[in-house]
């Protein structure tokens, strides 16, 4: 096996030695500082632009905000307008309808008291001509006067027992 | 197929390219030494040239680099946490060390230098010193807690500390010749197959023919994993360095 042919390790040993200390310089020194910087100047930039982002976000947030807010307000408002409208339109409507309601209380009121006059006032013609009648019937019939007041208390008397039944 | 020079095993032969001398000791340049410089110049080109432009939106290049970055910070971080991060430099050329060496061996007529035990050893003995070193100068002599395992009654201590101490002296062992023994048996395993369809002919070796291709997929898995593992024991001697137990 030549692996084992210790002739050759004194040069393999120096040429590892030369050739990986080399290596470690050149990482060290040259390429590791490259490589770190390169990544790390695009965290940064990745940071920076995600922190800008997020601002940009809040600030988009806080518009959206007050933008819903004005709507909102805008909202309340044009409600509370109906409202009121409606409210005022209920109460005038409310007054309309008591002081038509009263008046018409007044009118039916008169019309009553007038149709009881008349009435009272009918009962009273009826009477007389129940009495005048009652009395050219009479006169007529059994050829005999009776007295005025004879008749009028029997038509009394009639229109009594008529009301009651 | 030993008789004509192409055993299994040859791929794995050091051959010295550039015979040279520093002293008494031998430094030559070989093959090994060839593609370990291979690997830390493809490596170097691939960090470094890909992160020229330092896009804010990566490209192709940059977003490999930056994936292979994040990997292996992530992987340190999961396992060690913030503490882990001065470490980082070694772990992380540790991992594409060993990645690309282990890429560069499945090119054809290539050589792995992971496959030898040699250097996946300095490797691993050298994270072991590292993180031995690292306990002794955050804790001090309370790093020998470390060979007590928490909530054992006093008694099991004699059992228990042995045991300890062989599992954490073995830790450059079994990571040196985990990743030193999948990467041979992988590449010692295609060729003998790849022998078969040689000897076999066009119509029976259709069958080697295909076991190859699908093991290269399996060796390409298995050279990214024992990087990985290579990697992620690291960390986790890192951490039990730092926080013991």
């Amino acid at each position: 096996m030549p692996q084992l042919d210790p002739t050759t390790f004194v040069p393999q040993l120096f040429w590892l030695m030369v050739t990986f200390v080399l290596l470690y310089l050149v990482m060290w020194k040259i390429a590791i500082p490259r490589i770190g910087d390169v990544l790390q100047d695009r965290q940064k930039r990745i940071d920076s632009d995600l922190e800008k982002a997020e601002e940009l976000k809040k600030e988009a947030q806080s518009v959206r905000e007050a933008y819903e807010k004005l709507v909102t307000d805008g909202s309340n408002k044009a409600q509370e307008t109906i409202r009121a409208a409606r409210e005022k339109v209920a109460a005038d409507a409310l007054a309309q309808h008591a002081s038509l309601t009263e008046k018409i209380t007044v009118q039916t009121s008169e019309a009553e008291n007038r149709i009881s006059a008349a009435k009272n006032q009918a009962l009273a013609d009826i009477r007389t001509v129940a009495v005048e009648a009652t009395q050219l019937a009479a006169s007529k019939l059994i050829d005999q006067k009776i007295s005025e007041r004879e008749v009028e208390a029997a038509v009394s008397k009639s229109l009594d027992k008529e009301r009651r039944s | 197929m030993a008789a004509e020079g192409h055993s299994p095993l040859a791929q794995f032969e050091i051959k010295t390219l550039i015979p040279l001398k520093l002293g008494e000791i031998d430094v030559s340049f070989t093959n090994s030494a060839l593609f370990m410089s291979l690997t830390l110049i493809m490596v170097t080109l691939f960090l470094v040239f890909s992160m020229r432009q330092r896009a804010l939106v990566p490209e192709r290049w940059q977003s490999m680099a930056e994936l292979a970055y994040e990997f292996v910070a992530n992987l340190l971080r999961d396992t060690v946490g913030n503490e882990g991060r001065k470490y980082f430099p070694f772990v992380f050329s540790l991992f594409m060390f060993i990645l690309f060496g282990n890429m560069l061996g499945m090119v054809p007529y290539s050589f792995t230098f992971t496959s030898h035990i040699i250097v996946t050893f300095a490797m691993a003995f050298t994270v072991f010193i590292g993180v031995t070193i690292l306990g002794f100068v955050k804790h001090g002599f309370h790093f020998f807690s470390f060979f007590v395992p928490p909530g054992v009654s006093v008694v099991l201590w004699p059992l228990m500390i042995p045991i300890e101490l062989i599992s954490y002296l073995s830790r450059p062992i079994s990571l040196s010749v985990r990743l030193f023994a999948n990467l041979t048996a992988g590449h010692t395993m295609l060729k003998v197959f790849a022998g078969f369809i040689i000897s076999l002919g066009v119509v029976g070796g259709i069958l080697p023919f295909a076991f190859v291709v699908a093991l290269t997929g399996l060796e390409l898995l298995i050279a990214f994993l024992q990087a990985y593992v290579f990697t992620i024991l690291t960390c986790f001697y890192i951490n039990d360095s730092i926080h013991l137990h």
